[in-house]
């Protein structure tokens, strides 16, 4: 009904109008066409001078009260230390603009107003000039010059990739519909290499390579973390179609192509909190949040740079944020070690290519673990708690035969009875109790041989070892499920005096 | 020496001096035209040609302005419910069955976001604005009966026709017309698992684009011959009115850019439809790795901007050559420096080939190449600005008609100044950094090359109305039209500068996911209403338009605002063939206005003896 009344009012005002140019023309008939044409004439003239005062005044007016919400002009000032310089690019292009901007409209209304027909007069023949448009072909060149040479000045101080041997930290970020995924290079700050066809969703959202190395300590953060006065140089990439990687406090912006890697350089010069300090100053960023939810606290409070997304990439498009946070070099320091690493939760799962494959830092990290029990066992009181299970001590299925990578344990028990030769000890082999018990006995009294055999090879005496099978008859954990007799299956190294 | 006594006996003239080109010998006047369907439809005139291209372009207007105002309604009222509009969109407004409330979903949102740009880009302000004047003014300003070839120049239209018909059928497809953007960026377009509207709706598209193209191609061909090949006597190039250098460089502009267009469309076609990887690498889409890979985005982009730069002077060019005559001829003055003018309009038809990168500074291209646009790109601020002072300098000390065609002519250079100066901020790439896809873009090509080009073509229709429809078009609603539109089109695009200049991205369908872009709803609001006031100008317009070809103030002189230029030597009521007996032979270049005292003198007048003797001492 309401939709109904409006159309009608529309439509009578359509009307109306109509109506009222057809009085105008019959009367301007009446009066004399030439007559009315001279006073409407005059009219529009008088018109155009007050637009154009108007005009202007809005315009300047208008700016003066937007001011604090534009670039650097109020507490938005950039937090990068190359924006700066794009922004003062900016004011001097104003300025020039600016200038011209003025002379030629109020040039533009004010002869249309001083020209205006007058009955009898006749326009002067200038056709041209050539020492005016000499004049104003020259000028227009020279500043466009001086803006082209600042220009690129600037731009070729922020663009060009780092040089190798500068320190950076190198994140990522990967656009995808409709979200960022943001990978950190771990403790040794390479990305590792990424595959898109390695990509799973639930297991491997970036397609990592985990055969590489270098990816095995790369974490995905849920935000932009960066310590304050660090080069930082993002690679921009995306999986399905393009993006923007666009931080409109930080005057970064780059596209994210998939298949073809970019990126963007920038140092930033303000922290987070400092930013929110500054803002805090201005009187519209004390206001509430929310002021149907005061529990929010004000506008400057709930301030946080964004990342967010500048290239129409689907419906989603203009909601793919990202929260960036720049913190202190230590507190950088803290955060990123608290983080963990994607490749943990990945590691010998059936996601895991690397299954089964020790890597050095595993080998690293065994020996500790094993160092660390040792000295347990010898720092204890009781007989019962001077044994140290050996974890990584494997035997084939069915077999004594050591597996592979079970001689980094027994050359971490090497290293030991070499550096602590008072230490004597006895190495215990048991079983589950699946099968025969005599089979078991019998299997578990090779294991040990073995393992002192392999021992004694490398060059501990051998009266310092004894190898004794004990079969399924010591159990440490329930037989009956699968998880307590993997317990039980073990080899253990007793400490008989040291 | 008082205007108003000036007037010539052009049909004695011509009668006596004019050029016998044997027209009736052949044609026996308008054989071709018999009946209706070859008159009004099918028809080889090139008036009427150029009625329908306006005609097409005014309903192509009406609908990507309609678009705009309701993607604005979504942008500045996005918690007011659209159920009223639910009739004509359906199943693209959802209606909350709680509180009752419409919301327009993101897909159309986009969707008309896209169509918007195309529709108004190509069918508009290309086909609407170029193939209307083009078509009309070719011919009648440079003496010809009509174009070269007749024919190509009805297939243009019907190619047009054809494209038109196509796109239009997209908008009611299901899953949506394409949704990508004008600029139908792939991957994003080329996956129809990335968008809805990159299904069936980019095919259409991509159909509807190619005809398009073709209609460019067979109009574009026939401007340029017909004005190398068919000038009347006297008619050198150099005594050609600016519209018609306009229309001929955009011509050759449109001839050399748009097949570079179609390349990147067949690519595109083939990397959808055929399994090929021209714009395709390493993309998991929807849960699979795709196997393309080796394409590259960007070489999509080269393409598409390699029309696309030129593409927006195809749009300024015809509406500053329109611009330029009628702010001559309504200051009764002429051109001011006109071979500055001729060599800026060549100038900048040459440079705008080599900046197109320009639109990709952000888009990873290598940054050392982005020196050389950068230089190329404010090199073209030089004639523009000339081209600026040209137009203030003639108005200086002229006996200037207020009346609506020319406003709109003063209208748009204020346009052009307002929206040009932005273009040396994007322009240079390193402020193009911050600026680049914000609001600040937006606000610029629609001033410098949306709205000035709007204005150059209601200055054509207003001043060309009379020669088209033989009546004028109604003074005080002209009037009322051009002050709504001349405030409103400031008050929607002057705040975007402000918006863009906080960092608010262009394309978004909601701001309030963002701290940072969340603070503009005044603003935005502000925007949507003078939209809609501007809109129901431009319904006023067309209202106007058609109320003035049946009951309009009829035409009595045949060359009633005294202009110098040929197509007011024409009959009223022009028939095919233009000119009843004799061509015109001209004697003189466009604009001798205001010269030795007379008000004008035509370009088919003889020189008076003394301005023989002046010629002389030259």
């Amino acid at each position: 009904m309401t939709a109904l009344v409006i159309f009608l009012i529309v439509l009578l005002l359509f009307v109306i109008l109509v109506q009222l140019g057809k009085v105008n023309e019959l009367s301007a008939k009446i009066r004399g066409e030439e007559d009315a044409e001279q006073q409407n004439n005059n009219k529009t003239a008088v018109w155009l001078v007050i637009f154009m005062v108007a005009f202007l005044v809005f315009c300047v007016a208008s700016s003066i009260y937007y001011k604090n919400v534009m670039l650097g002009y109020g507490p938005l000032v950039s937090a990068s230390e190359h924006g700066g310089k794009l922004d003062s690019l900016f004011n001097v292009t104003l300025f020039f603009t600016g200038i011209v901007f003025i002379i030629t409209q109020v040039l533009l209304f004010w002869y249309s107003y001083k020209f205006r027909s007058s009955k009898g007069r006749v326009g002067q023949f200038i056709s041209h000039n050539n020492t005016l448009e000499y004049v104003w072909t020259a000028i227009p060149a020279l500043v466009m010059t001086f803006l082209v040479v600042k220009g690129l000045i600037v731009w070729n101080d922020v663009m060009p990739d780092v040089d190798p041997s500068e320190e950076v930290i190198e994140i990522e970020a990967t656009g995808y519909q409709f979200a960022w995924d943001i990978r950190y290079p771990g403790a040794d700050g390479k990305l590792g290499t990424k595959n898109y066809k390695l990509i799973n969703p639930g297991s491997n959202p970036l397609g990592m390579d985990f055969t590489d190395e270098k990816t095995h300590d790369d974490f995905i953060a849920d935000k932009i973390v960066l310590p304050v006065g660090k080069k930082v140089r993002v690679r921009i990439t995306a999986k399905d179609v393009l993006h923007n990687f666009y931080l409109p406090h930080f005057r970064v912006k780059m596209d994210a192509i998939p298949g073809l890697p970019t990126y963007f350089i920038f140092t930033p010069t303000t922290t987070t909190a400092e930013f929110k300090e500054n803002l805090r100053e201005y009187p519209e960023w004390n206001e509430l949040q929310d002021p149907n939810d005061p529990e929010l606290g004000s506008k400057w409070e709930n301030f946080e740079f964004e990342l967010a997304c500048a290239e129409l990439c689907g419906i989603g498009h203009y909601s793919m944020r990202k929260i960036v946070e720049i913190v202190s070099p230590e507190e950088y320091e803290i955060w990123a070690a608290a983080q963990t690493a994607y490749y943990t939760g990945i590691r010998n799962t059936e996601n895991d290519p690397n299954l089964g494959k020790l890597f050095n830092s595993d080998i690293i990290s065994r020996a500790k673990e094993f160092s660390t029990n040792i000295e347990a066992a010898l720092n204890a009181e009781n007989a019962e708690d001077k044994i140290v299970r050996l974890n990584y001590i494997q035997f084939k299925t069915g077999s004594s035969e050591l597996t592979e990578d079970s001689k980094y344990e027994l050359n971490n028990i090497i290293k030991l009875l070499n550096d602590k030769s008072a230490i004597s000890a006895e190495i215990g082999g048991h079983t589950d109790n699946i099968g025969d018990a005599a089979v078991n006995l019998s299997i578990s009294k090779d294991r040990a041989s073995v393992v002192r055999d392999y021992l004694i090879s490398n060059g501990v005496a051998e009266a310092r070892l004894v190898a004794i099978g004990y079969g399924q008859t010591q159990p440490t954990d329930s037989n009956d499920t699968e998880e307590g007799r993997q317990n039980n299956r073990r080899t253990e190294f007793k400490i008989i005096s040291q | 020496m008082a205007n108003d006594v000036l007037t010539y006996n052009d049909d004695t003239l011509i009668k006596e001096q004019g050029f016998e080109d044997h027209f009736h010998d052949h044609h026996d006047g308008d054989k071709y035209q018999s009946n209706f369907v070859t008159h009004y439809i099918f028809s080889m005139d090139h008036k009427i040609i150029a009625r329908q291209f306006l005609i097409t372009g005014m309903f192509w207007a009406l609908i990507g302005a309609a678009m705009s105002i309701i993607f604005r309604m979504q942008l500045g009222f996005p918690e007011e419910s659209l159920t009223w509009i639910k009739p004509l969109l359906g199943k693209w407004i959802t209606v909350n069955a709680e509180t009752g409330v419409g919301t327009l979903m993101p897909e159309f949102y986009y969707a008309l976001v896209t169509m918007h740009g195309t529709i108004i880009v190509f069918f508009v302000l290309t086909a609407g604005l170029s193939g209307t004047f083009s078509n009309l003014l070719i011919p009648l300003q440079l003496g010809a009966r009509d174009m070269a070839s007749p024919f190509l120049n009805m297939l243009s239209y019907w190619f047009f026709f054809l494209a038109s018909v196509i796109m239009f059928y997209s908008l009611f497809l299901s899953t949506g017309p394409f949704s990508g953007g004008w600029t139908a960026y792939p991957p994003l377009s080329a996956l129809p698992q990335a968008s809805t509207g990159s299904g069936t709706g980019m095919t259409l598209w991509l159909m509807s684009l190619t005809f398009f193209v073709v209609s460019v191609l067979l109009g574009g061909i026939n401007y340029i011959t017909t004005v190398l090949n068919l000038r009347t006597k006297g008619m050198s190039l150099w005594r050609m009115p600016l519209t018609i250098w306009a229309f001929f460089v955009t011509a050759i502009l449109g001839l050399l850019s748009f097949p570079v267009l179609v390349s990147g469309f067949f690519m595109l076609i083939c990397d959808r439809s055929l399994g090929t990887s021209f714009f395709l690498s390493e993309i998991f889409i929807e849960g699979a790795a795709l196997p393309n890979v080796g394409g590259s985005p960007i070489l999509y982009q080269h393409l598409f901007w390699f029309l696309g730069h030129p593409e927006v002077y195809i749009i300024i060019l015809p509406a500053m050559g329109i611009v330029s005559e009628v702010l001559s001829v309504h200051a009764r003055k002429p051109i001011f420096g006109y071979k500055a003018m001729v060599f800026s309009i060549l100038a900048i038809g040459f440079l705008s080939f080599i900046v197109w990168a320009h639109h990709m500074f952000m888009s990873g291209v290598n940054p050392f190449i982005s020196n050389f646009f950068v230089v190329f790109t404010l090199i073209i601020a030089v004639p523009s600005a000339v081209k600026v002072f040209n137009w203030i300098t003639t108005l200086y000390g002229g006996n200037i008609r207020l009346n609506t065609p020319m406003l709109y002519a003063i209208g748009f250079v204020s346009m052009f100044i307002s929206g040009g100066l932005t273009g040396i901020f994007l322009g240079n790439s390193a402020i193009d950094i911050q600026m680049h896809d914000t609001y600040f873009v937006v606000a610029h090509f629609h001033i410098v090359m949306g709205v000035a080009a709007f204005f150059g073509m209601f200055a054509g229709i207003y001043h060309w109305f009379p020669k088209m429809f033989g009546k004028f078009m109604n003074e005080t609603l002209g009037k009322i039209h051009f002050w709504i539109t001349m405030i409103g089109a400031y008050a929607v695009f002057w705040p975007m500068h402000y918006i863009g200049m906080a960092g608010v991205p262009r394309r978004y369908y909601s701001f309030n996911n963002f701290n940072s872009f969340d603070d503009f709803q005044l603003l935005n609001q502000f925007i949507t209403v003078a939209a809609i006031i501007v809109f129901a100008a431009q319904v006023l317009f067309v209202i106007n338009f058609f109320y003035s070809i049946w009951w309009g103030k009829k035409m009595k002189d045949k060359n009633p605002w005294k202009a110098n230029t040929l197509e007011w030597t024409t009959p009223i009521n022009t028939g095919h063939g233009n000119w009843e007996g004799k061509l015109p032979v001209v004697h003189r270049w466009a604009y001798d206005y205001g010269k030795d005292g007379k008000d004008y003198i035509p370009q088919h007048i003889p020189l008076t003896e003394e301005e023989k003797a002046a010629e002389g001492s030259h």
